[in-house]
């Protein structure tokens, strides 16, 4: 998704001279082309994320369309007064960009680790939040925050799912992608997760249980209506998220649908539960052990549905 | 800087710190301390130093300021009414309900662009806004009004490196150095001496005045970039609480609010002042 990213900013940084990419000192390798295409695009603020955030408002109060970028909860958690304050408060329009969301840096530790940043950012009023779950969402995304005006964050993860789009297709922010016709049950998923609900969904189709899968890219603003539907057509909705189920992906459709006066046949978060991902290992790996993995969706539905997981082999 | 458009600092710094009385009493609010330590800096700025035109207060050539101890806007606010921004009588609503005067200054009301109040971000907005003019080789400078508290933060210290790395010679730091924080000295917090060498060794151009020295602020401000390729830093010494004795070098009157006796004595000193 990283490439993605820098593929289209790099595609877009001579028809957009506005445009301008601030990075805390990380993309070794990765910007670097972009970089020496557009050295007055192009800025590397150190690491120093608080002032790289009231830099970006500061440009982007001067006209400019301005991207951070860094690695985890660098360009969120560290700077969150920053961005709350200097670019929300101003409706500046800066880009806040995360380079390995969920658990995408599963070996290097909790760290880097970003995985309660969607409940957070989320939270901060003007904020649009967009969490891709493949690469042509993650390259569409890109695209749309250049010229998209105002706060907005990018969550972009090291894993995607696979692109499977329908003819014509067109991104449209704010709106669910509903990557799978089904009627069972509705798996939400955000991020590149959904690869673990596709991979379940498959297993389910096979046992004669077909799943609606939805691609939720954009977690602010939700699109309830979607959801409601889903809700109302499926036999309940899982939601499933690299991240914290205080406030994530789940939280938010808990809300909306609560709000809507719409209530699935069952609702189940899956994501840490009051936990720090604490143990190392792959993305892959990590999803097993925090039962985020394809299986555990998949035990998690036949449980809902009243049938034996063991089928799963 | 058009002479027609400038006001006499002295009369002006006088009517800051009238309208500064009045607000954080009438309303309140804090702070007075903070607004009567910065009052001269703030007055020979918009006496005529800053390039600024009520009658255009978006101007992309304006000069910009951004006060980054936010906690003394009751004194911004006075100066730019003074200077025709808004009208005076607006500053009766400072800290009433429904007011767009918040305590800490508000980019709500013209001629404001940044809204600041937590300490550390003013350098860095506006190490931004100089990038920003660098890149177009715009003409007008940025100042930031800084408290010596808020070098406590690091953030400050980020953007110190920052403007300096990148010869931000627009770019104009002013702190305010009356050596009272919060809740007690400097020196008995986190001791900032020796504070030039600091801003000497971040690559700064660094130069200390009386804060209260209208003339010399003046010089000093239209001196910089006060060396070449550098950004400029005036440490201006400063009497909290400057013009009315018994708020003069007191912590106390960093929150207090001026009342009853307290109010009027604070209003006869600062009336005779020339």
């Amino acid at each position: 998704m990283r490439d993605s990213f820098v593929a289209v900013l790099t595609e877009l940084a001579s028809q957009h001279p506005e445009l301008m990419l601030l990075t805390g000192d990380l993309g070794f390798g990765v910007l670097n082309s972009y970089a020496a295409g557009f050295p007055r695009q192009f800025l590397n603020a150190g690491v120093a994320e608080q002032n790289m955030s009231g830099l970006a408002a500061g440009l982007a109060l001067e006209g400019h369309c301005v991207f951070t970028y860094s690695i985890g909860n660098f360009p969120t958690l560290r700077c969150l007064e920053q961005i709350r304050n200097d670019i929300c408060y101003h409706g500046a329009n800066v880009k806040i960009v995360c380079i390995g969301g969920g658990m995408s840096y599963g070996p290097v530790g909790f760290s880097h680790h970003a995985t309660e940043d969607l409940s957070i950012l989320r939270s901060l009023p003007g904020m649009l939040v967009l969490s891709p779950s493949d690469l042509w969402e993650a390259a569409e995304a890109t695209r749309y925050l250049v010229t998209h005006r105002g706060p907005a964050y990018l969550r972009l993860d090291k894993s995607a799912a696979p692109v499977d789009l329908r003819f014509g297709e067109s991104f449209r922010p704010g709106t669910i992608r509903t990557v799978r016709e089904g009627s069972d049950v509705t798996l939400a998923a955000t991020g590149g997760i959904l690869e673990e609900a596709l991979l379940a969904a498959d297993t389910l189709s096979e046992q004669g249980i077909f799943c609606r899968v939805l691609s939720v890219h954009t977690i602010k603003p939700l699109d309830t209506e979607t959801l409601a539907a889903a809700a109302s057509e499926t036999g309940g909705i899982i939601s499933i998220e690299e991240h914290a189920v205080d406030g994530g992906l789940g939280g938010a459709i808990a809300e909306s649908l609560m709000e809507a006066g719409v209530f699935p046949g069952f609702f189940v978060r899956m994501g840490l539960r009051n936990t720090f991902s604490s143990v190392i290992g792959s993305q892959k790996y990590l999803r097993t052990v925090y039962s985020l993995d394809a299986a555990s969706i998949y035990r998690t539905v036949s449980a809902k549905m009243g049938f034996p997981a063991e089928v799963l082999s | 800087m058009n002479t027609a458009m400038m006001l006499d600092s002295h009369v002006l710094a006088k009517r800051i710190r009238l309208h500064a009385l009045r607000m954080t009493s009438a309303g309140g609010g804090s702070h007075i301390g903070a607004i009567l330590s910065c009052a001269d800096i703030l007055a020979v700025l918009y006496g005529g130093v800053i390039n600024v035109d009520s009658k255009a207060p978006e101007s992309p050539s304006r000069d910009r300021f951004i006060l980054s101890k936010g906690h003394a806007g009751g004194g911004l606010y006075a100066a730019l009414a003074e200077r025709g921004f808004f009208p005076v009588e607006k500053l009766q609503t400072h800290y009433q309900d429904g007011s767009e005067l918040s305590g800490h200054v508000s980019h709500k009301l013209p001629g404001i662009d940044v809204s600041t109040g937590a300490l550390g971000h003013g350098l860095s907005i506006a190490a931004g806004m100089a990038y920003a003019g660098k890149l177009r080789e715009a003409r007008h400078r940025v100042y930031c009004l800084l408290s010596d508290g808020e070098c406590d933060e690091g953030s400050t210290w980020e953007a110190a490196l920052f403007a300096s790395h990148h010869r931000l010679t627009n770019l104009v730091a002013i702190v305010d150095y009356n050596r009272i924080q919060g809740i007690a000295p400097v020196a008995e917090v986190l001791e900032l001496e020796p504070f030039a060498d600091k801003w000497i060794s971040f690559g700064w151009a660094v130069r200390e005045v009386d804060g209260h020295d209208h003339e010399a602020l003046q010089r000093t401000l239209e001196a910089a970039p006060l060396a070449a390729g550098k950004p400029s830093c005036i440490i201006a010494h400063t009497t909290k609480g400057k013009g009315v004795s018994f708020m003069e070098n007191s912590v106390l009157w960093h929150y207090r609010i001026p009342r009853g006796a307290e109010f009027d004595a604070a209003l006869v000193e600062l009336e005779a002042r020339s």
